[in-house]
């Protein structure tokens, strides 16, 4: 059974004062209806507000953090509504999990997730403003059609305008959302189109919209110092002197707890500006408790991993036939191991968060991508009900996954109960990269079994990770349908995991944007070891029919659908794609000029994509280009932000390769800011050709799954072009010289 | 200690520390937060003004060394958002979560300023400073070749109407 299936969508309108009409759509489980047990109450999902000007405003409910869903959901709404995009202004909802469903912004999930839904409430919209005009001129709705927010009677040559019809269509009854009549793609006027951010102007003339811009009155500025060594506490600090520095308001240590997602031990800081706060800052001196994850580095990591390397696997992921035998009978075997670093996000807007504590309730501003999880923590940590905390969801800048954690929430909430006003907690650099949830680094040795045709026959990878016996540290672990996974008879995915006191997350594309590198280097090497071209090899082994996907996980609710998986016809599409825009196998380079070429599924998008790149002999890495073909469906509903979303994935995967890295030292992070941690800057930004295979699937997202092929695709490249096999990240720690 | 600043063409006081940037002075001091915070070491750009036409990085610079220097900031840069970079950066969709936008336009204004028609490695140079870390970098130097021609539209124009 569906979601869709197991829940009833309905529309309710609702007169406003002055003539206009709210539109509101409501979804409830099917069974509140079936069971004897109280209906939980509807949950609204949008509405659409019309007023009698023709204006209409179009809540957007998800957190907008440079994705473009602010913009993108609208206009779903609006297309099958039948307005013109200038007539539609936008309204950013706060988070209210008991109006609105899934309000997050993560996973590049919104398309696939509201694509039918949001369609639906603006054509029953306008089914009722077709219902209205009808009434209004007593004629069959047959007779009417629509265009530009105007209800239009050909045969009587009329018009009239939505904002006119809105009082009447207050009181028309709405139409089943589950067969509404929805629009045929080519019927399509915004959907398709591009349409710029509808914050563009707010940005480009420096309004405060984003978190570090809120400003509530009385507030105070509050900066946190938590122990460099994560998760450590608080033994002394010189507070008194704290408390007499110039604008201090409060000093005080916070216990904190161990969980490395929640609230954390620290010294708190509270004055009457930021500066203030940084200068008492530089004044104090902590005595700390670091606790047992001082022992830990990255030196340590590696020598642990190459020890597993040599040791039986802690576990198994999948295991499909008998690798080991069919190893013994391969023509030919391919070894190698694979490593990358941990990362940081980097977003560029420092994590803050304002709150409010007054009479038991907090309100916060909070730049989140997950405001319901920031919620549940806040009760947790805080002891206070759900009930009595308001969250107003403020632009972010950036999230690359660092905002589905809320510590930065929880840490204002505290403070601001503990100070006795309202405080925005804004953090610096230093304490960003300090305290991020890192992409965890990672381990893979493989082992490639070839028949004497040189078809891939067998594969192994034992994956070395963080994390328990029981769970892999969040964002550390591998699923069984990693590829070459269901595509080879016999293969093992084998795990051994080490214990992490560092704090791990979802960065952009998370596990995919570490995997991706590995498999698809080590696929390439084993291409090269056949002589065979590695795009002819990957068709090769895309040609057969994969087994099923994994099911859902045993936990998961009944009836969840299995985890959405790679198609080969749909990966072979991209790839035939990418190889005749890039001219594949068409160009005579000359030695230290390559193409290289990857393929990934993530985020429900197969992308392939080819780099070009050039290497003096003395080891200079120029890359040329990037070419991108992606299959995210039928359609691609905002052509301008797809291109930007997919030109700065492919480039973020490339800052990434470049010279990014995270290392620890006695459980501390070494990189402190950005002269530490190269992000990529306009002189190394190359061009990124985008194309789409468009396929008869239902549209998903375009966030993350870009990304993860551009690292393998220029590292793959540097082989071509120099021989030099890149086995680890990042470049700048490779001579890549060649004569 | 008070600070007297020409801030976009109009002179504020503001009540600060003389070690305190002037990032700081202009956003806490006198509300003008289209001046972004995002590395406090002068790596990124964010905080970019311009200082008597000169790009300068606003977190580093102590509101006691400004004197009687014209401060201009996103907020300055034209009264409406007509400024030829900010109707180009909309035009072309610039922004993806748009934070470090102002101090790229800043950057840009200061490019302009000197070099009215520059070529790709011009704006490599002056932009180089400018992190965008959802790299909207192919959009931002087509957009500031996009601002000349805008600049140039609406001069001639301007001559035009003087006629």
């Amino acid at each position: 059974m569906s979601t869709e299936l197991s829940r009833r969508a309905f529309l309710r309108a609702s007169a406003l004062a002055g003539g206009g009409v709210l539109l509101s759509s409501f979804w409830e489980p099917v069974e509140a209806a079936t069971k004897a047990r109280p209906a939980p109450a509807p949950v609204l999902n949008a509405f659409i507000r019309i007023q009698p000007d023709g204006v209409v405003t179009i809540a957007s409910k998800n957190p907008e953090i440079g994705q473009g869903v602010k913009t993108m959901l609208p206009m779903l709404i609006a297309d099958e509504l039948d307005v013109e995009w200038k007539q539609v202004r936008v309204e950013q909802v706060d988070f209210d999990s008991k109006r609105y469903e899934n309000q997050w912004s993560g996973g590049s999930a919104a398309t696939h997730n509201n694509w039918l839904p949001m369609r639906r409430v603006g054509a029953a919209g306008r089914a009722m403003l077709v219902a209205a005009a009808a009434k209004t001129w007593k004629v069959p709705e047959s007779e009417l059609t629509t265009s530009k927010g105007k209800v239009l009677h050909g045969k009587t040559g009329r018009s009239i305008g939505y904002g006119k019809l809105a009082a009447t269509a207050a009181t028309v009854a709405p139409p089943d959302l589950a067969t509404v009549k929805l629009k045929d793609p080519s019927q399509f006027t915004i959907i398709g189109t591009s349409v710029p951010g509808v914050d563009n102007h707010a940005i480009v003339t420096g309004k405060p919209i984003f978190g570090i811009d809120v400003t509530v009155p009385g507030m105070k500025f509050a900066t946190f110092v938590k122990c460099p060594v994560f998760a450590g506490k608080v033994k002394s600090a010189n507070l008194d002197r704290i408390r007499g520095m110039p604008g201090v308001h409060k000093a005080f240590a916070v216990e904190g707890g161990s969980d490395l997602e929640g609230l954390l031990g620290g010294v708190a800081i509270v004055a009457d500006s930021f500066w203030q706060a940084q200068t008492a800052r530089r004044a104090l001196e902590v005595t700390w408790d670091e606790g047992e994850t001082a022992k830990q580095g990255t030196a340590a990591f590696d020598t642990r991993a190459a020890a597993l390397f040599k040791e039986p696997p802690h576990r198994s992921i999948r295991k499909d036939g008998d690798v080991k035998a069919a190893l013994s009978k391969a023509a030919k075997v391919v070894t190698a191991e694979y490593r990358y670093p941990f990362l940081s996000h980097a977003q560029l807007e420092p994590q803050n968060c304002t709150a409010h504590f007054a009479n038991g309730k907090i309100t916060f501003w909070a730049p989140t991508q997950t405001p319901e999880d920031g919620r549940e923590m806040v009760a947790k940590v805080m002891g206070i009900k759900e009930d009595d905390i308001t969250i107003h969801l403020i632009r972010a800048g950036g999230g690359f996954g660092r905002r589905l954690n809320n510590d930065y929430m929880v840490e204002a909430g505290w403070i601001a109960r503990e100070a006795g006003v309202p405080v925005k907690l804004v953090w610096t650099r230093e304490d960003d990269f300090a305290h991020d949830f890192f992409r965890p680094g990672g381990y893979h040795s493989f082992t490639a079994g070839l028949d004497a045709s040189g078809k891939l026959t067998c594969f192994r990878d034992h994956f070395i990770s963080f994390g328990t016996e029981k769970d892999f540290a969040p964002s550390a672990a591998m699923g069984p349908a990693e590829f070459p996974a269901r595509f080879l008879s016999d293969l093992a995915l084998d795990a051994s995991v080490m214990p992490l006191g560092v704090p791990t997350g979802a960065l952009r594309a998370p596990r995919s944007n570490a995997l991706c590198f590995a498999f698809q280097s080590f696929l390439d090497e084993v291409a090269h070891a056949t002589a065979k071209d590695p795009l002819e090899f990957h068709r090769a082994l895309l040609s057969v029919t994969p087994s099923p996907p994994p099911g859902p996980p045993p936990t998961a609710k009944p009836g969840t659908p299995p985890s959405p998986a790679l198609d080969p016809a749909r990966m072979l599409g991209v790839l035939d794609l990418v190889a005749e825009k890039s001219g594949w196998g068409k160009k005579k380079l000359a030695r230290g000029s390559g193409m290289g070429v990857a393929f990934y599924f993530s985020h429900r998008g197969h992308f392939a994509e080819v780099a070009q790149v050039t290497v003096s002999k003395k080891g200079e890495l120029t890359i040329e280009k990037v070419w991108v073909a992606g299959d995210i469906g039928s359609t691609v509903i905002n052509p301008t932000n797809a291109e930007n979303q997919i030109q700065g994935a492919v480039l973020d995967g490339i800052s990434e390769a470049l010279g990014q890295e995270m290392t620890f030292e006695k459980g501390r992070a070494v990189q402190s800011n950005f002269h530490q941690y190269p992000l990529l800057r306009i002189n190394q930004s190359i061009p990124v050709e985008v194309h789409f295979r468009k396929t008869d699937f239902s549209p998903t997202g375009l966030g993350e799954p870009a990304l993860p092929p551009a690292i393998p695709a220029v590292t793959n490249a540097i082989f071509a072009a120099t021989g030099k096999r890149v086995r680890s990240l990042p470049l700048s720690k490779h001579d890549l010289s060649w004569a | 200690m008070k600070y007297k600043l020409k801030v976009n063409g109009q002179t504020r006081t503001v009540e600060a520390a003389e070690d305190m940037p002037l990032l700081w002075a202009l956003r806490d001091g006198l509300d003008l937060k289209g001046t972004k915070f995002g590395c406090g070491i002068a790596q990124c750009g964010a905080c970019t003004v311009l200082v008597d036409g000169v790009a300068r990085r606003s977190c580093i610079t102590p509101v006691s060394s400004v004197g009687n220097g014209n401060i201009t900031t996103i907020e300055g840069l034209s009264r409406d958002g007509s400024h030829p970079l900010q109707r180009a950066w909309e035009e072309l969709d610039v922004p993806q979560c748009g934070y470090c936008q102002a101090g790229q336009i800043m950057s840009a204004a200061a490019l302009l300023a000197k070099t009215p028609n520059p070529t790709d490695d011009d704006i490599d140079g002056a932009m180089a400073g400018n992190i965008c870390r959802c790299a909207t970098y192919l959009r931002i130097r087509r957009a500031i070749h996009r601002a000349t021609e805008l600049g140039k539209a609406t001069a001639s124009a301007a001559t035009g109407s003087g006629k």
